[in-house]
């Protein structure tokens, strides 16, 4: 396993930065979903979608030029770029919902074989809300989880998740910092293994059921 | 044409005891902070919120659910307050979670006419209990009602004196839509402009779906 939890975050993000053409909208979750933000490629023109109102997020802004006006999902600080533009939640959601947003990636508390997704409450313990998850991953077309492999060791990959859900049979691909899984009509499929890592190590930390691919590669 | 500033005073006497109120602002961006203070001074009570989150304990909206004048809130997101989920568990504030873009889909519904829509959000979550589902072209569907309030209260980045708004940058948010849901809609102005300012073009939330203008600057 990679220990290091910074580096483990640094693996998946680079990963799935390699997912989105030019063009595309993307919605970043907030956490490690928004470290994907640093590793796509300069030529690729990706239209970063904040569900508070923005298409065409910036970077944070330079100390001396920030304002309070234009903040993420999460409330932090950032800029919008010379081609973005500002809209209400009404229309934001209606991007949403209305499968014009290509990926959405956030993280996940469980996520199983078929597809399902667990991220919003844990009943008596922890209860945000679920925010803007459940309506993302009802409408972009393609739904990235992107996860540490376990949670302090204990599997989050499942056969079935427990937890209350986020939303049924939306889960496209799950990118760990182990390797890369794809949600078919034929189950899990591990299509990609970092280095690192190996098919026992993967097999010993996920409940899930899966495949191997067979043209298998090596995670980058 | 100036009929429509309101003071401070003016503004306390609309807000009552058991009102709804809808407040704009997502995590505080866009929250009319100086219409919330003056709530708080006037110690309201059982108040219903209808707004996409609780914000912070000491940050607008959630500032009135620190002050304990909130009976129920109807909102997608209470993890930055850990005041709201306390009230939450010890009962005292009850909490109706809503996914955040059927949420401001049924604040649209009640303020445009709509009887409630239909979304695929939800669906197979505990989000779908006790509502009714339909099926549409092989895709199944939940039936969410609309949401009315007593009084809307909106942030404006530029507001002209005839209550012509537009908003500044993501400041936005749920601001134009909740405009629309209430029988009193009080706009707090972050600039008050002379009519013929403001580029008819521009404007989001024209002039007569607000009632109320409240300028901090002047009070």
């Amino acid at each position: 396993m990679i220990e290091d939890v910074k580096l483990a975050k640094q693996i998946i993000a680079k990963r799935i930065a390699k997912e989105f053409g030019n063009d595309q909208i993307v919605n970043l979750g907030i956490g490690l979903p928004t470290l994907v933000a640093n590793h796509i490629p300069p030529e690729v023109n990706v239209y970063l979608q904040s569900e508070n109102g923005i298409m065409g997020m910036g970077p944070a802004p330079e100390p001396g030029s920030e304002n309070p006006d234009i903040t993420n999902a999460g409330g932090s600080l950032v800029t919008v770029l010379p081609h973005g533009s500002y809209f209400d939640s009404a229309t934001s959601f209606g991007l949403i919902r209305g499968s014009h947003v290509e990926y959405t990636v956030l993280g996940a508390l469980e996520v199983d074989q078929e597809g399902n997704l667990a991220s919003w409450i844990i009943p008596g313990k922890r209860v945000p809300g679920m925010g803007g998850a459940m309506d993302l991953v009802v409408g972009a077309r393609n739904v990235i989880v992107s996860t540490l492999h376990t949670d302090k060791g204990k599997p989050k990959i499942l056969k079935k998740c427990k937890l209350p859900l986020t939303a049924v049979k939306v889960v496209k691909m799950i990118v760990t910092e182990l390797g890369v899984f794809k949600v078919t009509s034929d189950g899990l499929v591990l299509t990609e293994i970092h280095k690192d890592s190996n098919i026992e190590e993967i097999k010993a930390n996920t409940e899930a059921d899966f495949k191997v691919a067979e043209n298998l590669k090596t995670m980058e | 044409m100036f009929k429509k500033l309101i003071s401070k005073e003016k503004f306390a006497d609309l807000i009552k005891d058991d009102m709804v109120l809808m407040i704009g602002g997502f995590l505080n961006c866009g929250t009319p902070e100086a219409l919330v203070d003056i709530i708080i001074q006037k110690k309201v009570k059982n108040l219903t919120i209808i707004c996409n989150d609780t914000s912070f304990p000491d940050k607008g909206i959630g500032r009135l659910v620190a002050e304990k004048m909130v009976g129920k809130v109807i909102t997608s997101h209470i993890g930055t307050n850990p005041e709201t989920g306390k009230q939450m568990v010890d009962g005292s504030l009850k909490v109706d979670l809503v996914p955040q873009g059927t949420l401001i889909e049924r604040i649209r519904a009640g303020g445009m006419g709509m009887g409630g829509f239909l979304t695929p959000t939800g669906v197979g979550t505990m989000v779908e209990e006790g509502k009714q589902k339909m099926t549409i072209d092989g895709r199944e569907y939940l039936l969410e009602l609309p949401l009315k309030a007593d009084v809307s209260l909106i942030k404006g980045g530029s507001v002209d004196q005839a209550g012509n708004v537009i908003y500044n940058g993501t400041a936005r948010n749920f601001n134009p839509i909740i405009a629309f849901a209430a029988e009193t809609v009080v706009v707090e102005a972050e600039k008050l402009v002379e009519i013929g300012n403001l580029v008819p073009d521009h404007i989001v939330t024209p002039a007569p779906l607000v009632d109320f203008i409240y300028d901090p600057s002047q009070n």
